[in-house]
């Protein structure tokens, strides 16, 4: 090849490769104007919602919009909780979810490791009989659980809220395969060293699972913080309400003060955004592990 | 506790490896057996039984057989439920499952701000979809709302979205696909990020294009996480209520009651439980048979 035609080749490849990096530049733009305008749409909402908290009765529906309120109304904040008892709504709510959480953690653990560790008869029917329950969604199933409910003396009680919103085969699921993918080593060292299986399973299998457990709680705690038809069905007394239906009742009952009502939203989202914003990496992982019900 | 006196055969079994074994394996499954049982195989078994009886939730109930059943073949509310239950469904399965992959394609190209928008995406599923409706009910306000001022920059009217049998269903869907495509677009997203790099590497020296390497690359090796999204979407779509609860209450005449709502309404405003279980039950039972078709069809597509 002589030098005049590879002087030409290794032009034509320059040009071809900036030609490229233009289009790359092109395509990225495309991609980011993309993202910009979803955004848009997913986080412009929220955004909206937290400025018109901020605003003035006249302003919160004042046409053309403005995006900022002139001064913060922070005083829309006191006043939602002045005309209503929403700090009790909150605190309801974080009753409710932790309690939920923290007991539906200890006993799905516990059935986990049974059904993924020991031996004895039936195992394998009771692990397919609780894998079945799945099959039922919980809508389906609402008004005979009402029923239960009411049978038992729950409704209108925190017991009512709180210990129906527990059975969860999926969070017993998603251990016992945990379990399963533990080494054993570590609990028969124990057993040989005279450990009993209460004591391998406090102080060796619920250690270990504490990065499963924080990602199923948080995603459980979500789920229940979030809940509203079971707590519209089984609570009559407002001393019983959870936030959701605290926001509901509000929204209903001041039609037009838009300002407060989008307050007192802000106060029921800000417990689980902050959550979101502190443990991201940690909801994410529950996220992909669980694939639960929102 | 004092030493074991009788070692050897005479232990008593609760003492030996296996009887350990059984009394810990029994005892720690009990909580959950017993809350899956009361609260979960109990009502499915109640809601059959009550099924076959005219009840108001207080005071006697009267058997009656199929009658409840027979009604519900005759009864055109119940239909028109359903009807909005699948039109709904067939929407919003496949526009979130669409915009979610997107999504996550989106946030997977190693943009810079990459955390910030998946951040960003993801944030409205943790607002719960009572406060979305809320929020949604708000901007669609006519004719002040936001959605509405914003259409009128372009010189479209403002339209009545909640109170229209037009647009009802439809903005219900809005406010339902925005809080939730974050939640699959992270599915997506680990799906995606599973896939290994060489396959898209190895295909463009042999060069495919961005289109090719989606169909034939992302598409395919997506299979299971898309069929999760899919069940996943899909039973959550047939049992939709908040939304219709808050912002529309069923209506405009009819336009957003979902077989839920209805059953809701049958239940606990109708106060008629058997004829709400009866309901329960037929749901239940689509919701089965449609979801074992879809595990069905992806099943026998893999194996070609």
């Amino acid at each position: 090849m002589s030098d005049v035609t590879l002087t030409a080749a290794r032009t034509r490849t320059r040009r071809a490769a900036r030609a490229r990096r233009r289009r790359r530049i092109g395509d990225r733009l495309v991609l980011y104007a993309l993202a910009a305008i979803a955004f848009v749409i997913l986080a412009g909402p929220l955004l909206w919602m937290i400025s018109s908290a901020l605003k003035t009765r006249t302003e919160v529906l004042a046409s053309p919009p403005s995006v900022l309120p002139a001064t913060p109304q922070w005083g829309n904040f006191s006043d939602v909780f002045e005309q209503v008892p929403f700090a009790r709504y909150l605190l309801n709510s974080a009753l409710v979810a932790t309690v939920v959480t923290v007991v539906s953690l200890l006993f799905h653990s516990m059935a986990a490791y049974s059904l993924a560790r020991l031996r004895y008869p039936g195992r394998n029917v009771i692990f397919v009989a609780i894998l079945s329950t799945l099959m039922v969604p919980f809508t389906v199933i609402v008004v005979p659980l009402f029923i239960i409910v009411d049978w038992l003396g729950w409704v209108d009680t925190y017991w009512g809220l709180i210990v129906p919103m527990i059975p969860h085969a999926f969070g017993i699921f998603l251990l016992r395969q945990f379990y399963l993918s533990l080494p054993r080593e570590l609990e028969e060292a124990a057993i040989v060293d005279g450990a009993s299986l209460m004591r391998v399973y406090w102080s060796i299998v619920l250690p270990l699972s504490r990065p499963i457990l924080a990602a199923l709680g948080i995603f459980f705690f979500l789920a229940n913080w979030n809940n509203f038809l079971w707590p519209l069905i089984v609570t009559q007394s407002s001393d019983l309400w959870v936030v959701q239906l605290g926001i509901q009742q509000f929204t209903g009952q001041r039609a037009s003060q838009y300002e407060l009502i989008m307050a007192a939203s802000t106060l029921a989202a800000l417990p689980t955004l902050l959550l979101f914003f502190v443990l991201q990496r940690r909801l994410v992982e529950g996220i992909k592990l669980t694939g639960l019900k929102g | 506790m004092a030493a074991v006196p009788h070692a050897g055969r005479r232990m008593r079994w609760w003492r030996t490896r296996r009887g350990q074994q059984r009394l810990v394996g029994y005892g720690f499954l009990l909580p959950d057996i017993i809350g899956l049982a009361v609260f979960v195989a109990l009502p499915i078994l109640g809601a059959f039984y009550i099924s076959f009886h005219d009840w108001s939730g207080i005071g006697a109930r009267e058997w009656i057989g199929l009658q409840n059943y027979e009604d519900l073949l005759d009864d055109a509310a119940f239909r028109d439920a359903l009807r909005v239950t699948a039109i709904y469904t067939a929407v919003f399965v496949p526009l979130l499952f669409s915009i979610s992959l997107a999504l996550a394609l989106l946030v997977n190209q190693g943009l810079k701000l990459t955390g910030f928008f998946r951040s960003a995406y993801f944030a409205p599923f943790m607002v719960s979809l009572v406060v979305s409706s809320v929020l949604w009910g708000f901007m669609l306000q006519n004719p002040a709302g936001v959605v509405n001022e914003i259409i009128g920059l372009v010189g479209i009217d403002p339209q009545p979205w909640l109170g229209s049998r037009r647009f009802a269903l439809a903005s219900v869907i809005v406010v339902t696909l925005w809080q939730g495509v974050g939640y699959s677009m992270i599915i997506f997203l680990a799906g995606l990020q599973d896939i290994p790099r060489v396959y898209y590497e190895a295909a463009t020296i042999d060069g495919a294009g961005a289109w090719k390497r989606f169909r034939y690359i992302t598409l395919p090796l997506l299979k299971p996480t898309s069929l999760f999204v899919g069940l996943i979407s899909f039973i959550q779509a047939l049992q939709v209520f908040d939304p219709m609860y808050v912002l529309t209450q069923g209506g405009p005449a009819g336009a957003t009651t979902t077989a839920v709502f209805y059953i809701y309404e049958t239940a606990f405003e109708f106060l008629q439980l058997g004829y709400a279980s009866a309901l329960s039950i037929v749901l239940f039972v689509i919701i089965l048979v449609f979801s074992l078709l879809q595990l069905r069809v992806f099943r026998t597509e893999s194996y070609e």
